[in-house]
Formats: C-alpha cells, structure tokens, sequence
C-alpha cells in the first residue's frame, strides 16, 4: 500500500533544524488559536453568570466550578428542542441531497471525460460565489409576491379543487425554507465526493452483471450502490455536519419560533450575555456532532483493513 | 454497450437548473427599475450606478480584500508546512494529535469557532492587555486558523500522490536539503498551493459568520455589510452587487481553471519528453 521509503536519506529535509520548523509553526499556530480557545469554551461552561464584565464567574471556594447550566441544558425545553429541530432539519437536508446527488454524481460518470469536466465546473461555481448571497438569492424567490412562488401558486390552484386555493405561500420563516435553502446549499458537498467515488468504480463489473442477465436497476441494486457507500457517507457527513450547526440559513429564512441550536447559542451569547450557557450549548453541540464523526473513523479504518493489501 | 441513461440525465439537468434558477433569478432582477426588488417595473442599470458610488460598500470590499489577501497568504504558508509534516514525517510527537488538528477546524461548526475565537481575545486582553481593540488582526488571526486547514489537505494529498524518488535523486546527486525543496518540491506541488491559496482567500472574502464575532468598531467587511442589509429584506442594488461579484467570481474561477490546466499539460507533456529524450 504505502510505497513511502523509509531509507534514512529518504526524507530530505528530515534534519533537526528544518523538521522542527515545518512543524513546530504550524503546529503551534493551531493551538494558539484553535485548542486554546476552545479550552476556554470548555471552562467557561462550568462558570456562573454574572453582572460584571466580562459576564462570568467561578465560585469563590472549591469545587469552584458549577453544573448550573447543564442541568439548565436538559431542563429547559427550549436546548433540546432546538437541537432535536436541527438534528432533523440537516437528516432531512442530507436525505434530500443524496436523493438528488446520488443520480447527479452517477449521471456525471456517464459522460464523456470533457463533458464531465465541464458539468463538474458548473456544480463547483456556485459554491465559488458567496454563501450568503445564495441563501439571498432564495429569499427573492420565496418571498409572496416573487415570480417563483406565484408559479407554485398557479399550479397548485390548478390541481387542487377550488375551495382549496390559495393566493401565495408562506415559504419565507420556515422549517420547510431552512431546509430547502440547505440542499440548495450544500448539494456539491454530496455530488463531489459521491462523484469520487462512483468514477473509481469498475465498470466490468457492471458490464458482467449485465451479461449475466441481471437488469439495470438490479445492477445498481447489488454492484453500484453497495460498492459507493463509503462515498455516501463521505457526502453525507458533509453534508449533515455542517447543516446542524448552521447560522446564516436560519437566521435568514428561519423561523424564530423554531430555532436551531446555532441560532440559540448565538443569543445566548449575544443578545442574553450569558456566555457560560452558550459555551455549554457549544460544548453539548460539538459532543453530538463527535459521535457521527468517531463513528465514521471507525468505518473507515475498517474499511482499509478490509480492503488493503 | 449500454443504453442511455435517460433518468441520470435528466436528474443532472434538474440539478442544474435548480443550481442556476435562483442565480439567475437574482442577476435578473438586478436590471429592474422598481425598488420592490420581486415585482419587475422596467429595465434599468441604475442600481450599478449606486452600487458604484457608494462609498460604504467600496470601503467593506476593500477591507474584504485586504483581510483576504492576507490571511490567504499566511495561511498558505502555515497550511503548507503543515501538509509537508503530515506527507513527509512519519513519526514525530504528538503527530496523531497534530493530524486531528489539522482536520478540526473543517468539521468545527462555525459559530462556535467564532465563540471560541472571540473568547480568547477578551481573555487575552485582560491577561495581556493585547488586543486592545478587536479589528483588521483578530479578523485577520481568525480567517488564517480556519482557512490553513483547508490548505493542508490539499498541499498533503499531493504531496502523498507525489513520487518521492524524484526527492531522493536530487539528494543522490547532491543537493541540500533546501535545494530540493526549492528545487524539486515546491515546483511540483505548486499547483496544489496556488489551489489551496485560491481556496483560502475565498474562504476569507465569504465569510461572515466568524468575522462577526471577531470584528470590532469600524471593522465592516463586505459580507457583514450585506448581511445587514440583507436581514432587512430584498433591495435591488444587492441584487446589483450580487451579479458583480458572482461575475467576477465566474470569470477568475474560469481563468485559473484555464491555467492550472494548461501548467498540468505543459508539465505532463516535459515528462512525456523527458522520458523520450532518455530512450
């Protein structure tokens, strides 16, 4: 598998002076600016509320640290509502971009190299232009009066009997518009990596299921799908990691009677000023989100052992 | 041989509609002479002519650019080296941590980030009593953390695709270590730096979530300023600056998609008549 060597003048710069260099900068840049600050959320999860400024204390005496606001994370319903609405939403979101994705990615693989260049630019493009004016770009569609929303509107008027018509929807502040905005949004995510996958695939195997007499949804059944579920999961990971901790989505097509859990810790912090309860929705968060993560790894690592040499 | 895959195109002219539409919906309406940016009232161009003389949202552009330009360079360089320990040293402390680090800040959800980034400013000011004000560096610090990840990735997996014995002969036939790497490393895994840096700088020009938390008085870049104007509703003249932006963003995607295609060919073809010189 690795055809890495390992003779002694193998790595060139492999000399003191110059090793600790290439990884002591680095290194040291991330935790100055990525693990310490993120202790500091952790710490700042066992301190209380306070007036002063900045708004926190600790215990003047031992322990010094307090639970307060962990057990507020499983008593007030507000915590577990919003993560159980942003755990759905982005399972939702991720379900509707592998519908969507999945026969993207493999139509891509369908056509000729050039023209699989070309389709892989236009999926990458949007994602190039700025996040937030695609979220904006919804906006003007959703909104009661927009071209887009009187289209639904006509052809839902059309098919529906007539006691039943409305004059526009209320797609704008909803749970349905975060996730619509999300697939919209994070779509490449899923195509790119499903695409990486799907392309590695051997299409003699296909071809003998073919010849064997298999049918073509057979085939995709028993050979394609089975063989791209590393490249699902791939997708779906980044897909649904990133969807449960969004802001900018809810924030803007969102509704505020449901938010989700970055939403919450952006007012706990913000607009409440009670930074030991947004450090401990971080830290509940980030928890969650680990889990999927772990479990991930775990797939991986065994897929290479199953499928190494 | 097989019979088209209807259902796959299909699928993939649907996605690419549904891409394009709310884009072009947007560019649209960028052109109508009505304030109320969804109700088409006329042709016009005058929303460029605002966007242009105004002075706020050249001002956050600038500063947009500036924090970019910046923090895409740094970030290139720290991202590098970073990619170089991962690809080229097997073992060194703390290399299994160094690795999850590396690979954090891509899953870390922004808001927290942003939290966490913030936090350590003010801790910092009070322990330190730098910085004294949040503005250009901490923006600057926090788009260099989270974007020189992005670059490791990519500078490491060529790095790793990359022939070692090419590194080897070079050091065979003398060379110091730092003449392979100026000689032999970085011009072969330079495209992946100028990919990263590309990257980078983008990351930096979109981002607001962690900008808003890390900024400070006076520190408006242009994604905050949008933002703003944005929560309170469609207006034409976003609209005009949306089809600038995704305009300019078509065409450097476009160009720099041109030349790394082209460096990548020009490099293939050396090799193909490298080997064929040596026949």
């Amino acid at each position: 598998m690795s055809n890495i060597s390992n003779k002694p003048h193998a790595n060139w710069f492999n000399r003191r002076g110059w090793r600790d260099i290439i990884i002591v900068a680095p290194y040291a840049w991330l935790i100055a600016f990525f693990v310490i600050p993120f202790i500091i959320v952790i710490v700042m999860s066992f301190a209380k509320t306070a007036t002063e400024s900045p708004p926190f204390a600790f215990l003047p005496e031992w322990p010094y640290i307090r639970f307060e606001t962990y057990i507020r994370l499983f008593s007030d319903s507000l915590y577990i509502r919003s993560t159980f609405i942003s755990l759905y939403n982005a399972a939702i979101a991720t379900l509707l971009c592998l519908l969507i994705g999945y026969p993207m990615a493999l139509g891509i693989t369908r056509v000729n190299k050039s023209a699989q260049r070309l389709l892989l630019m236009l999926i990458i493009l949007p994602f190039w232009t700025s996040f937030l004016l695609r979220v904006y770009a919804w906006i003007g569609l959703m909104g009661k009066n927009s071209w887009f929303n009187q289209l639904l509107t006509v052809i839902y008027n059309a098919v529906v009997p007539s006691s039943w018509e409305v004059t526009g929807f209320q797609l704008m502040n909803t749970n349905f518009a975060v996730v619509l905005v999300m697939v919209y949004s994070y779509l490449p995510f899923m195509i790119l990596p499903l695409y990486a996958n799907l392309e590695k695939l051997d299409m003699t195997l296909n071809e003998a299921a073919m010849d064997l007499g298999s049918r073509p949804w057979q085939v995709f059944k028993d050979v394609t799908l089975p063989l791209s579920i590393p490249g699902i999961i791939a997708g779906g990971l980044l897909v649904f990691i990133p969807a449960s901790g969004e802001l900018i989505i809810p924030s803007l097509v969102g509704s505020a009677a449901d938010p989700m859990i970055g939403r919450v810790i952006q007012q706990e912090f913000g607009s409440n000023r009670d930074w030991p309860m947004a450090s401990t929705v971080a830290v509940a968060l980030l928890l969650l989100l680990v889990v999927p993560l772990v479990l991930y790894n775990h797939f991986e690592a065994r897929a290479g052992k199953a499928g190494g040499t | 041989m097989q019979k088209r895959p209807t259902f796959l195109l299909s699928m993939l002219f649907f996605g690419l509609t549904f891409f394009y539409v709310p884009i072009l919906s947007m560019i649209f309406f960028s052109f109508n002479k009505s304030r109320l940016a969804t109700v088409w009232g006329g042709f016009s161009t005058q929303w460029y002519g605002k966007l242009f003389s105004n002075k706020q949202i050249l001002d956050a552009a600038l500063l947009s650019l500036e924090i970019a330009l910046l923090s895409a360079t740094i970030a290139t360089m720290l991202g590098t080296l970073a990619g170089l320990a991962l690809a080229r040293f097997r073992q060194f402390r703390g290399r299994a941590t160094f690795s999850g680090l590396v690979t954090a800040p891509l899953i870390m959800p922004e808001v927290i980030t942003g939290i966490s980034s913030l936090l350590l400013f003010i801790m910092m000011a009070e322990w330190i009593g730098w910085p004294s004000q949040r503005g250009f560096t901490t923006i600057t610090i926090a788009h260099i953390t989270f974007s020189m990840t992005y670059v490791t990735t990519i500078v490491q997996s060529r790095l790793m695709s990359m022939d070692m014995s090419i590194e080897e002969a070079a050091m065979d036939l003398g060379s110091r270590p730092w003449q392979v790497l100026r000689d032999v490393t970085l011009p072969i895994i330079s495209p992946a730096i100028v990919s990263g840096w590309l990257l980078a700088f983008t990351i930096s020009l979109d981002d607001v979530v962690i900008t808003s938390f890390t900024t400070g008085p006076g520190y408006t870049t242009l994604p905050m300023l949008i933002w703003s104007k944005v929560k309170l509703g469609v207006t034409p003249d976003i609209n005009a600056l949306a089809t600038v932006i995704v305009l300019v963003v078509a065409l450097g995607v476009t160009i720099s998609a041109i030349i790394l295609a082209r460096t990548e060919h020009r490099r293939e073809r050396d090799i193909q008549m490298a080997i064929a010189a040596n026949k």
